[in-house]
């Protein structure tokens, strides 16, 4: 056991786990941040995936130690209201089936969307393609984005 | 008595042009090796080969290289050495479940990096994502392809700076070191090694270098 500092969503945490605990674990069973989704455990499926110092990073293989100190954001800090371009694009394309996959989806999405604003379907299936989905949203995602550059084209 | 003196006789001289043959043909094939092997993977007027290798010995180095190439083309080191810009995985090297691309830097793009998934270190347990702090592909512009290359090519392109990664001699012995080439070695839970200890290949490698890093 060793304290770790963390600051996820903007704000400091310190938790006292195994330093080869994953993130995931942290998040969902220490700081009861539940948005973010336990689906293989081994970085074969994106549920779990969140944002480390940017970067859509698979929470359940990344060890707590390598987060320590840097920025970590979760679904749950995406926006400040749920008003991200891609949440708003996915209400309004109703984009869920059973949803357990979504948070990971919108996570690896929002990356796309920061590196390429305008995103063409290659772009999209090049970026999402390490993301399953076992109820095939696939083309309600991909219409989903295509709607969120909009949404955040005007925004600007 | 006469006649058996007489064929014991004939049976000597007959062995005798026999053994004379088997030498001459011998010696003719390995005046071909060698004609063969004639061109050496590195340029002999290079100044910065022929400093370091004083002896040149075409049969030693091609026989080297043999080994050299079964370690290269095992899985560890031809997964991450593709033909095509999506890795490889598992034993019997077939592409990266995902698709992941090998990006500009070798690094991946977009959601799709590298180190996402593979840490600093190998994840425990089979079937989980080996690591290393600099995992990495070749870059877009340097490809360094192993897949699906003959001996011949392989030899030849790994000591042409211009498809080596602009390595001289002495950056290609250090590579044996490689954080990223030990790495073969452990490579984690459920993966098999190459075919020779580290030792040996690293041995094998610089028999082939020194030696003229001629291509088979
Ligand atoms: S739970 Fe992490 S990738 Fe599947
Ligand atoms: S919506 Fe059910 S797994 Fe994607």
């Amino acid at each position: 056991m060793a304290t770790t500092n963390l600051k996820i969503n903007g704000k400091e945490y310190s938790v006292d786990v195994d330093p080869s605990t994953p993130l995931l674990w942290v998040l969902r069973d220490h700081l009861n941040l539940v948005g973010t989704k336990y689906g293989c455990g081994v970085a074969a499926c994106g549920a779990c995936v969140v944002h480390l110092e940017g970067e859509a990073v698979r929470s359940c293989v990344t060890k707590i130690n390598r987060a320590a100190g840097k920025e970590v954001v979760t679904i749950e800090g995406l926006s400040e209201h749920g008003d991200h371009p891609l949440q708003k694009a996915w209400e309004q394309v109703d984009v869920p089936q059973c949803g357990y996959c979504q948070s990971g989806q919108i996570m690896s999405a929002a990356v796309l969307l920061r590196e390429i604003p305008n995103p063409t379907d290659e772009d999209i299936d090049l970026a999402m393609t390490g993301n399953i989905c076992r109820c095939g949203t696939y083309l309600r995602i991909r219409e989903a984005i295509h709607l969120a550059a909009e949404i955040q084209t005007k925004l600007k | 008595m006469e006649s058996k003196t007489g064929q014991k006789k004939d049976m000597r001289s007959y062995r005798l042009v026999t053994a004379l043959s088997v030498l001459a043909i011998l010696m003719t094939l390995m005046v071909k090796i060698s004609a063969h092997s004639g061109s050496a993977a590195f340029d002999p007027k290079d100044k910065k080969v022929s400093t370091v290798h004083s002896k040149k010995d075409s049969v030693k180095s091609v026989e080297a290289f043999s080994k050299v190439y079964s370690v290269l083309m095992s899985p560890r080191c031809v997964n991450c050495h593709p033909a095509g810009d999506v890795p490889l995985q598992g034993d019997d090297s077939h592409l990266h479940a995902m698709l992941p691309q090998r990006g500009k830097d070798g690094k991946g793009i977009l959601t799709m990096k590298c180190t996402n998934c593979h840490q600093s270190e190998n994840t425990l347990g089979t079937h989980t994502p080996p690591g290393n702090p600099n995992w990495h592909l070749p870059p877009a512009d340097m490809k360094m392809v192993f897949e699906g290359k003959s001996a011949r090519e392989l030899a030849k392109q790994l000591v042409d700076p211009a498809q080596n990664g602009h390595k001289d001699m002495k950056a290609l012995i250090d590579h044996a070191d490689d954080d990223l080439v030990l790495w073969g070695w452990e490579p984690g839970d459920g993966r098999t090694l190459p075919p020779l200890s580290h030792k040996e290949f690293k041995e094998a490698w610089i028999t082939w270098l020194k030696n003229g890093a001629y291509a088979p």
